[in-house]
């Protein structure tokens, strides 16, 4: 067993992990956040997507061990105060889900890529979402969705 | 349609922003994974690398001194209660863990209970299984031939591997129509086993209460009630009664048909929970999923289509081996073995048809189940609309024109088709002329004209399906007896809110919203005011759950004709208050008024306050209702789709670069989710026509068991579908709505296909099987000599 | 799916992790960026006794040019290329190779010499260093050593590093004048491995006539392969469409393919071709548009 120190949505915690312990396990199962999902086993799907230190990566593919000492943000860390992130607002507004499965995957790439590409055309977006999966809504309303937020993001809405 | 409630109010035609979001964009829906016992247990399944193979040894001694393992289950343990089989929704038989043999790769052989699921992983690691492999019977046709090993050797008067001949429609008539037909088309269409691949796998959580003698299943069905009354029949003679059995169906995270069945995995965690009497979760993994739940498709269809020379249809004949693996594990109503295969007469006015369809056993898993569309009917839609196009390029005539000259007449509806389906409504012809102005058909034929002087490849294909969904009326539709009805329930609280619980399962079609729509409509009550609860055995109302597009057509009808009689009590209720003739009393959603004086009125939750604290004497009190609906008809959504599609003649590459798709499904309760559930479905139809597959090698490997070679389109292959929508109404349903949720699936595939032969037609090229892969087309442009 | 258990190890030095390898052998496995590793792992195609995590240590995340070298160190992750004006602009290929890598978060994680030092034949990598004449630093117990692209790749999932070696480094000769490359890949999906895939990298003179060309392609073999006579061939001439095509012809000849799940072998060999002559005008474009 390993100690492992790191804060997720600015909270910092400190557990006892296997190293062969996955992110995304040690993020369900032992810190109960379970907005992230798991969707297959080869890395393909997106739904386990979380900020590791501002980068979206899919927490399947990395030890808990590996993010010790670092900054991890999970979809429960979109929403502060109270006020959704546009990024949730979108979502609603343009129906950019369905099931629900792999909106957290989702939203988390998009967050962080709205923060390094605030103005982006239809196809980097296309290109920004192609490592996550979503088997139920075509993606249209998910390409309108960042675009949604992305204007909300430009007025300063966040 | 111009909605008639207000936008607060939120009834039929508002695009309701969708309740249920406020959860999942915080990530705080529950899915069955999420849920966590104290004192849980886990388990993990030890799978067949062989397709087919007698198992000499299983030696769990390793696996057992793991420390964590509790118990490695075997078929033999199970035995000893005879739950080693259960009966699949079609009346085959399935092992839930074998005794004697495998009959496919990834089969389940053992299960290992541990205290982590870490542990229960080592534990499948270690669990030693010695076979001895038999042949394997993978080509149904072959399976057919008199020297092929017979596979159901547990079934003692078993000789062969042909499980059931079905058919269907007037043999002499179609022959005849044949024999006298100016020209006839024939193609072998195979249409491929593929996998739905919600995102969210199969599991559960068994939680079995010694205390309270009660079992509670967290899992992930889209039909709980029918789970609990299978497993009360399954399980009677170890104890399990009805009344003592819960299924929660929690948020469910996709699920098209993949989550109908009951898989071996629920059967061994609840078998383990009770052995126990600790909660028991068992999740899949997403190779398990590909590789051994059910199966959709895998149809080897012969079609042939005759016609006049002047391009009329007259009859249509179809002969199908249907591949359903080890077992008939197939999601049908039992009277109907093809599913509702025999609406491939589809949107043309034959004189004759005839179908056949055999189902024969091979080392696969079991099947087969719908992939997002009603029994069977994307096989019928795919048939149809590829031998439409074969006969009119065939005649020399425009693919649009032809369709256009053979389509049912709208006068023509109620329309018995060849093959005895009475279609409600509709209007094929606006649909396909729509989708031709807002593609812009004839400036892409003249474009395709260009392009073809220059070398380049470029297609336009159509595809005019109807649909037969939203089953169905309980005469001729039941699964294992249990008719074909749905429920709801509506309880209005003395305040005028409401709870409304229903007998289906949303799998993210939106039901929190639209039923709280289709009550709004109908008693005026805002749809913030009324909270929509499915799922939960103990507190809904029977129902058979959702698929095949039932859940507004049926349990939609439910909340409205259980509405309605919330509205009969409400008049009376306001008649009393008003002191007025129920007569005399005009409705309009949210209010009574009397006739001739508006100014005299009591809305409806001024009534539901009365209803608990003034209600007339010798009435009840309260305002709730029940209501259990079985629907007269079928509904029969149709649409016309138009796709156009570029080919690189270097790489064989086919990209879809316009896709327009006007859908009727009737009168539309949620604009905005009907074009999402639109959206998604032709997404699922991109994905078989272009990428979905799922093979097996010789020796019964599958080829297709992970997303390693499962190709689930990203937004990057997807293109912008364009939709627009014609609205014919279903002349039965209470709604005039008809289901909308699988629509796509079921056309968009054809269209892709018919686009590539249109771009090949000149070549030579007549037919080509989906998935329409670079390395296929590439193949053929070869043989045609066609190379960049 | 769930990894077998193993015993971590996370170095702060190059010097600890080296004697890690050297101290566990067969049985250390070094994760990087982990993208194939991991999987791996999960599937128990690999069972490490250790995982030598070689993130911690500091100092190997640099990308830069120095003494007509292009420096890439092992922890450099394709988001960094891909993200990078400096490498779009002076290195096309490398640009256009981390773009089709997996997806874009495996890119986040995934580093350039783990593509390399993983030697899957079917990685993006490995043919764009060939065409680029790249070679790696090998670090070990008696320090560096450098492998030329050529001799490193020596089977499938086999590479001239020893086993107490750490690929900690590879070098790109910086581009000569009028160079241009590029990456094609043939993928049937995003995230997709090959089913072939081409890179070249070409440097004009003045009149337009190729002075040097590389050619590697992916997945054309079980190692991945280095276009010889193709490259030769287009040495000396023009790159009008008779030459490309011609080249494009050379380079499938010299595949090697296999029938798989992605294809037959002769599709594969038409694709190397198809894909080469694309690959080659796309580069000569650069080339001649001054990069």
């Amino acid at each position: 067993m390993m100690r492992v120190q790191l804060t997720v949505n600015g909270e910092r915690h400190e557990v006892e992990v296997e190293p062969r312990l996955l992110l995304v396990h040690l993020l369900r199962d032992v810190l109960r956040l379970t907005g992230t999902h798991i969707g297959c086993d080869t890395t393909h799907c997106g739904a386990c997507t979380v900020l590791l230190e501002d980068r979206p990566v899919k927490s399947c593919t990395v030890f808990a061990v590996q993010a010790n000492g670092k900054r991890l943000m999970t979809v429960e860390g979109l929403e502060r105060n109270g006020t959704l992130h546009p990024i949730q607002e979108g979502f609603v507004q343009e129906h950019g889900l369905q099931c629900g499965y792999c909106t957290p995957g989702m939203m988390m790439t998009s967050y962080a890529f709205l923060k390094r590409t605030p103005n982006p055309s239809e196809d980097e977006i296309r290109h920004a979402i192609s490592g996550n999966l979503c088997r139920c809504t075509g993606y249209v309303n998910i390409v309108k969705a960042v675009q949604y937020a992305a204007a909300r993001l430009q007025e300063g809405g966040a | 349609m111009v909605p008639r409630t207000p936008p607060e109010v939120g009834g039929m035609g508002h695009s309701v922003k969708r309740k249920e979001d406020a959860r999942f964009i915080r990530g705080k829906g529950t899915y069955v994974d999420d849920i966590q016992l104290p004192g849980m247990l886990y388990l993990d399944i030890v799978r067949s690398p062989l397709a087919h193979a007698r198992i000499t040894k299983i030696d769990t001694s390793k696996a057992l001194a793991i420390p964590g393992v509790l118990a490695v289950i075997t078929g033999a343990d199970l035995a000893k209660y005879n739950l080693h089989w259960m009966p699949t929704l079609m009346s085959d038989t399935q092992m839930v863990l074998p005794v004697e043999k495998v009959m496919y790769q990834a089969q389940e052989v053992a299960a290992v209970l541990a205290t982590d699921r870490y542990i229960a992983a080592d534990g499948v690691d270690a669990v030693e299984v010695a076979y001895e492999p038999l042949p394997v019977v993978v080509d149904p046709i072959k399976a057919l031939a008199p020297d092929a090993p017979v596979l159901r050797t547990d079934k003692t008067d078993k000789k062969d591997n042909h499980i059931w001949h079905w058919e269907w429609g007037d043999r002499a008539a179609t022959d005849r129509a044949f024999a006298e037909a100016d020209v006839t088309v024939r193609q072998d269409i195979y249409l491929p086993r593929i996998h739905v691949a919600s995102i969210e796998t199969c599991g559960c959580v068994a939680h079995f209460d010694r205390v309270a003698d009660k079992l509670t299943v967290w899992m992930t069905t889209q039909a709980p009630h029918a789970i609990r009354t299978v497993f009360a029949l399954v399980a009677g003679h170890v104890g399990l009664a009805e009344h003592k059995i819960r299924i929660i169906s929690p948020d469910i995270g996709g699920g098209f048909g993949g989550k109908v069945p009951v898989y071996p995995g629920y059967v061994i965690a609840v078998a383990a929970s009770v052995l126990t009497g600790k909660p028991v979760k068992w999740v899949e993994d997403r190779m398990e999923n590909l590789q051994a739940d059910s199966f959709a498709r895998d149809y080897h269809m012969t079609c042939e289509l005759a016609a006049r020379k002047d391009g009329t249809l007259t009859a249509l004949r179809i002969k199908t081996i249907a591949d359903h693996g080890y077992a008939d594990a197939a999601a049908n109503p039992s009277k109907f073995p093809a599913g509702l295969f025999h609406i491939c007469t589809g949107s043309y006015d034959f004189q004759a048809a005839h179908v056949e369809v055999d189902g024969v056993y091979t080392n696969k898993p079991p099947g087969g189940i719908a992939y997002r569309c009603s029994f069977r009917v994307t096989e019928a839609v795919h048939a149809i609309e590829r031998m439409t196009d074969l006969m009119a390029h065939h005649l020399g005539m425009d693919p649009a024109e032809f369709r256009l000259k053979n389509f049912i007449r709208p006068e023509q509806f109620p329309y018995r088709s060849a093959l005895g389906w009475e279609y409600d409504s509709g209007n094929y012809a606006a649909a396909l002329r729509k989708a031709m102005d807002r593609i812009g058909y004839a400036e892409l034929r003249r474009e395709q004209a260009e392009k073809r002087q220059r070398g380049e490849l470029m297609g336009i294909g159509i595809s005019s399906f109807t649909e037969i969904v939203g089953a169905g009326p309980s005469k001729h539709f039941d699964i294992l007896g249990l008719k074909m009805f749905d429920s709801a329930e509506i309880r209005v609280h003395p305040t005028g809110k409401v709870i409304a619980r229903f007998g289906t399962r949303s799998q993210g079609q939106g039901h929190e919203t639209t039923y709280a729509q289709i009550i709004a409509e109908e008693l005026g009550i805002p749809v913030a005011d009324i909270q929509v609860e499915e799922g939960d055995t103990d507190t809904a109302p029977y129902g058979l759950g959702t698929y095949a597009s039932r859940s507004t057509p049926v349990a939609g009808a439910a909340g409205a004709m259980a509405a309605r009689k919330i509205r009969d009590k409400a008049r009376k209720i306001a008649a009393y208050l008003l002191e007025a003739a129920e007569d005399d009393l005009v409705w309009e959603p949210g209010r009574f008024s009397v006739a001739g004086a508006p100014h005299r009125f009591k809305t409806i939750q001024d009534i539901a306050f009365a209803a608990y604290t003034n209600h007339p004497q010798g009435m009840e009190a309260g305002l709730e209702a029940v209501s259990y609906y079985d629907p007269p008809n079928l509904t029969y959504p149709f649409g016309s789709y138009i796709c156009v599609v570029d080919i690189d003649k270097g790489t064989g590459q086919v990209k879809v670069r316009r896709f327009v798709a006007v859908d009727d499904c009737g009168n539309i309760i949620n604009p905005m989710i009907v074009e999402g559930q639109i959206h998604g479905g032709l997404t699922m139809g991109l994905a078989p026509a272009l990428y979905e597959e799922i093979a097996y090698d010789e020796n019964g490997n599958i080829q297709g068991g992970s997303f390693i070679d499962y190709l689930l389109p990203t937004a990057v292959e997807t293109p912008r579908w364009e939709t627009d929508k014609t609205t014919t109404p279903s002349p039965h349903h209470p709604l005039g709505a008809k289901g909308v949720g699988e629509s796509a699936t079921v056309g968009a595939p054809a269209a892709i296909a018919n686009a590539v032969v249109d771009a090949l037609w000149h070549l030579g090229v007549r037919h080509v099987d989906i998935p329409i892969t670079p390395a296929k087309v590439w193949k053929l442009l070869r043989e045609k000599g066609v190379s960049e | 799916m769930i990894p077998a258990a193993f015993e971590y190890h996370a170095p702060a030095s190059l010097a600890d992790a080296v004697k890690l390898l050297g101290q566990h052998g067969d049985e250390a496995k070094i994760l990087s960026g982990g993208q194939s590793l991991i999987p791996l792992m999960k599937l128990r195609l690999a069972t490490p006794r250790h995982v030598v995590d070689i993130n911690g240590i500091a100092g190997l995340d640099y990308l830069k040019e120095e003494d007509g070298v292009l420096r890439i160190g092992a922890l450099v992750r394709e988001a960094d290329l891909e993200d990078s004006e400096f490498i779009r602009a002076r290195y096309p290929l490398l640009h256009d190779t981390s773009r089709v890598v997996a997806d874009p978060l495996v890119r986040n994680l995934a580093t350039v010499c783990g593509n390399l030092a993983h030697a899957d034949p079917a990685n993006d990598h490995p043919a764009a260093m060939l065409a680029l004449g790249a070679e790696v630093v090998a670090t070990g117990p008696r320090g560096e050593r450098r492998i030329a692209i050529t001799s490193f790749f020596t089977g499938p999932f086999a590479t001239a590093l020893r086993g107490d070696e750490v690929l900690t480094e590879v070098r790109v000769p910086v581009p000569l004048p009028r160079s241009g490359g590029a990456y094609l890949k043939l993928e049937r999906k995003v995230g997709d491995f090959a089913t072939a895939a081409v890179a070249v990298q070409v440097a004009l003179d003045p009149a337009g006539t190729c002075v040097h060309a590389g050619v590697g392609l992916t997945n054309a073999g079980t190692v991945p392969i280095k276009a010889r006579r193709a490259e030769g061939f287009l040495r000396g001439k023009p790159l009008d469409d008779a030459t490309v095509r011609r080249a494009g012809e050379l380079a499938a000849e010299e595949a090697d393919p296999v029938d798989d799940v992605r294809g037959s072998a002769a599709y594969k060999r038409d694709l190397v071709r198809v894909l080469t002559a694309r690959a080659l005008r796309l580069a000569a474009g650069r080339a001649g548009a001054g990069r």
